[in-house]
């Protein structure tokens, strides 16, 4: 168990590894950072002192070793842009990410397994018909699209909630704000939330359907039903129970997803998270951020899997038999 | 998705109108005539006044620091820290600046010359990105608390023209600080000063949370009248959809980068405003004059080190249609790569025809290209109003001569090394002129490429005669023979065809309908300045 454990994590280490090599090697095809660090008079001379002082000269091998050491530190340098330490920087943009995340995988969860379960058992419905009709609309609409509608809508139309931004938020830790706390900052949570849970929740929905549709087959339903048992027992207690077990994993994954595909809805809504901060990065090339952006989202890809792996071994005893047999 | 948004603001005008209509009652009855939600596309990077030479930079510093003088909208010099300056009259490279007194920082300590000193020494610092600016400077002294003489290398008579920008900071907090020089990227800290601010300026920010908000409340101890608007909110947001939308919403009352598409809009809509004016900034194509051949052509030699073929091509260009149909009615065409409001702007040389496709075509078939010849245009997509769909437009009006033009758009910092490095044929490129002077666009576009010269000198125009009558403008005191030398300089400029230049950018701000704010030409409006009511 032990070894199986150290195995992963060191599988997991090479993957963070790769995700540094090659992010790092893509930033040189990003841009010129200096170009944007300096104002139009500054002489050629001064720029290219410039790239020296910040080591935008040295060998790929060098600059890559030197990012790698420091990171191992904790230490990810200066942002270009905002010349605040970039650990610092993150840190106070991820409770924004992960506020949003979260509620935004609640609603997909939850809505998306109730719609799920009612397709499911209203299947010839037109009301079923209907929501299976929009959840297409769900599926091919751009999230872009989406959000610019909602807030037409709900911001500019009816003016109910707001078009951007986190509304008041509370200190809770020296860097975790929260929005939650507010009434400003529970309004501005909605709109941003259902634009980027919305492709988890028709997601969610159709696996939900299609795995109850499957149960309600088969014979211990059936059988469930011969016993006399009452509908809603049969359905909740029965069907739903053996659906869940893969929608719980896709939900999971997904949650990382939820977490790296933010950028775009934070765009669209102003929301002050690390996905709003990475694209302002990328415009600016400012590199130790983007770099240490995307050793986060690695790092949650990696933690997440690690987790699912470890419970599958924990779950599934046929994983340990072969490990053990395959040492002898 | 503008479409999207147009069909559905058709739909629904009705609704946004008694909307809008709710909000004017609303701010016309309410005390709210105080504070102002200002948003616009992008934050302030950093509030360390010298760190940075970035418009958003300046434009929120200019609310907490101040400057020797100060920018007007019409492009003149106001007064500001310095009531007075004037170039000495024993020796003519150093100027003197008449401190103003009663000037008070928002600590409550006062504000003297020896401030001004250490400010200009300050933005000389290797680190800093104001340093270009005061490149002559040998040195700087106050003979008196009110008084500051600056020397120059020689003669400057614009280096006043230069401060604009060049806030002055208090000595002692920025020692106690620890902030005697801006920031060093490569340092690994983080200044003191990026977040934090002590300045004479109209208001003191009082909330600071980058690219989220940032807030600031009317300083009482200004020197000047108080401001009408009390308290800023100052929010960026960077997806043009959401600004509109916040300002449709009644979330911001003035958004300042408005996308060019939704002006007429904007302006349509009751309760709302759109003000445009000029902005200091001119758009134009460049193109590799010098060079034995071009990297990208399938011409065995240079088509345009050809005079014939450089007049083809602005007989090619229909202005008027990028204006109309490209940005939409918001630029200004013009022939030269000057605003209107910089010293050395005629209307001669600013006038433009219109387009000749005839001519065009047969003066690139007498330069020797009867079957015309292919270039690739390298354009930015993410830095001027449009720029892409300028350069689609121009590709397809190159066409129309025989000219097969592959366009080649990048984002910006990809696009602007590409200049530095001379490793494009044909280029746009947009240039602002912050002397309000021609000098200004003769040093860094029209001198050949050396020392601090030519930096954007992209086209490798190189004319030793041309480099000596640039170089005496800049220690010319003699104003009347100086303006002389630029009208020769521009004509010789235009013969050239050097520039191939399109439009100078317009700057438009919508607003709530009862605000009244001019636009400013270097996109810096001052909120200090604002005035409630029709």
């Amino acid at each position: 168990m032990l070894a199986h454990i150290l195995r992963r994590i060191v599988q997991s280490l090479i993957v963070m590894l790769v995700v540094a090599l090659v992010s790092f090697s893509l930033f040189r095809f990003v841009g010129d950072p200096v170009s944007s660090m300096v104002g139009q008079e500054t002489t050629l001379a001064d720029r290219a002192e410039m790239r020296d002082r910040l080591g935008l000269n040295d060998p790929f091998i060098m600059q890559f070793a030197g990012f790698i050491t420091r990171a191992v530190q904790g230490d990810f340098g200066v942002s270009y842009r905002l010349q605040q330490p970039v650990m610092e920087l993150i840190l106070s943009r991820l409770p924004a990410t992960l506020e949003l995340a979260l509620v935004s995988g609640i609603f997909a969860f939850v809505i998306g397994v109730s719609l799920g379960v009612y397709t499911a058992l209203n299947r010839r419905g037109w009301s079923s018909n209907a929501i299976m009709t929009v959840s297409l609309i769900g599926v091919s609409l751009p999230t872009f699209l989406i959000g610019v509608l909602l807030i037409w809508v709900f911001a500019v139309e009816l003016q109910i909630l707001p078009s951007f931004g986190r509304g008041a938020t509370v200190q809770v830790t020296d860097w975790w704000t929260t929005g939650f706390l507010t009434p400003s900052g529970r309004a501005s949570l909605v709109l941003p939330a259902i634009t980027l849970g919305l492709y988890q929740l028709t997601l969610i929905m159709r696996l939900v359907r299609a795995e109850m549709l499957e149960v309600l087959r088969t014979d211990y339903i059936k059988f469930a039903r011969a016993r006399g048992l009452s509908n809603r027992a049969v359905h909740f207690g029965h069907a739903l129970k053996n659906t869940m077990v893969p929608v719980i994993t896709i939900t999971g994954l997904q949650l990382g997803s939820i977490i790296a595909f933010s950028i775009i809805t934070e765009t669209v809504f102003q929301w002050p998270g690390v996905g709003a901060l990475f694209i302002n990065s990328v415009r600016f090339v400012d590199v130790p951020v983007m770099a240490a952006y995307l050793m986060l989202i690695a790092l949650i890809f990696v933690v997440i899997n690690l987790i699912v792996d470890l419970l599958y071994f924990v779950i599934d005893p046929r994983l340990r038999v072969d490990r053990a047999s395959a040492r002898h | 998705m503008t479409h999207m948004i147009k069909g559905a603001a058709k739909l629904r005008t009705s609704g946004l109108m008694a909307g809008a209509a709710l909000a004017l009652v609303l701010s016309a009855t309410g005390a709210d005539a105080e504070t102002l939600r200002w948003a616009r596309v992008a934050d302030a990077l950093t509030m360390d006044p010298h760190s940075q030479n970035e418009g958003p930079t300046h434009t929120l510093n200019h609310h907490i620091y101040e400057t020797l003088v100060g920018r007007a909208t019409d492009g003149t010099l106001t007064p500001r820290i310095a009531t007075e300056w004037e170039i000495s009259a024993e020796d003519d490279s150093v100027w003197i600046f008449h401190i103003r007194e009663g000037v008070t920082f928002h600590d409550g300590t006062a504000l003297t010359a020896d401030d001004v000193v250490f400010s200009l020494n300050r933005a000389q610092a290797e680190t800093s990105g104001m340093r270009a600016l005061h490149a002559g400077v040998e040195e700087v002294t106050a003979p008196d608390e009110f008084t500051v003489h600056v020397r120059l290398s020689g003669p400057a008579p614009l280096y006043v023209q230069n401060l604009t920008n060049t806030f002055i900071m208090s000595r002692a907090w920025a020692e106690a600080n620890g902030v005697v020089e801006p920031q060093d990227y490569a340092g690994g800290e983080e200044s003191f000063a990026v977040r934090n601010t002590n300045g004479t300026g109209p208001y003191v920010m009082v909330e600071r949370e980058p690219e989220v908000r940032t807030v600031l409340r009317a300083f009482d101890g200004h020197w000047d009248d108080a401001p009408e608007v009390t308290e800023i909110i100052y929010t960026p947001i960077s997806e043009p959809a959401t600004r509109v939308a916040a300002l449709l919403s009644g979330e911001v009352d003035l958004v300042q980068d408005v996308p060019v598409q939704d002006i007429v809009r904007l302006e349509q809509t009751a309760g709302l405003k759109v003000v445009r004016g000029p902005e200091n900034r001119n758009i134009f194509f460049g193109y590799d004059m010098t060079s034995e051949r071009l990297k990208s052509s399938n011409a065995e030699d240079n088509p345009f080190s050809k005079p014939e073929v450089r007049e083809a091509m602005s007989l090619a260009i229909d202005r008027d249609a990028i204006q109309q149909v490209v940005m939409r009615g918001a630029s200004d065409p013009s022939a030269a790569p000057l605003p209107p409001f910089v010293n050395g702007w005629t209307e001669e040389i600013d006038a433009y025809g219109p387009p000749d496709y005839e001519r065009g075509q047969e003066l690139i078939a007498a330069a020797g290209y009867p079957d015309g010849f292919t270039v690739d245009l390298d354009c930015p997509n993410d830095r001027y109003i449009n720029d892409e769909a300028i350069c689609q437009a121009v590709v397809g009006m190159l066409g129309r001569i025989n000219i097969d033009v592959n366009l080649n758009s990048q984002t910006r910092s990809l696009h602007f090394p590409l200049i530095e490095t001379w490793d494009t044929d044909f280029y746009l490129l947009g240039w602002g002129v912050p002397t309000f002077d021609s000098q200004y666009v003769f040093d860094f576009l029209v001198h050949s490429r050396e020392g601090s010269y030519g930096a954007y000198n992209a086209s490798k125009y190189s004319n030793p005669e041309m480099d000596e009558k640039i170089e005496a403008l800049a220690t010319m005191t003699d104003l009347d023979a100086r303006d002389a030398l630029i009208a020769e300089i521009w004509q010789e400029v235009m013969e050239e065809d050097i520039f191939l230049n399109i439009h100078n950018q317009v700057l438009a701000y919508a607003m709530r309908e009862d605000i009244n704010l001019e636009v400013h030409p270097e996109n810096q409006p001052n909120l200090a300045k604002v005035t409630f009511g029709n």
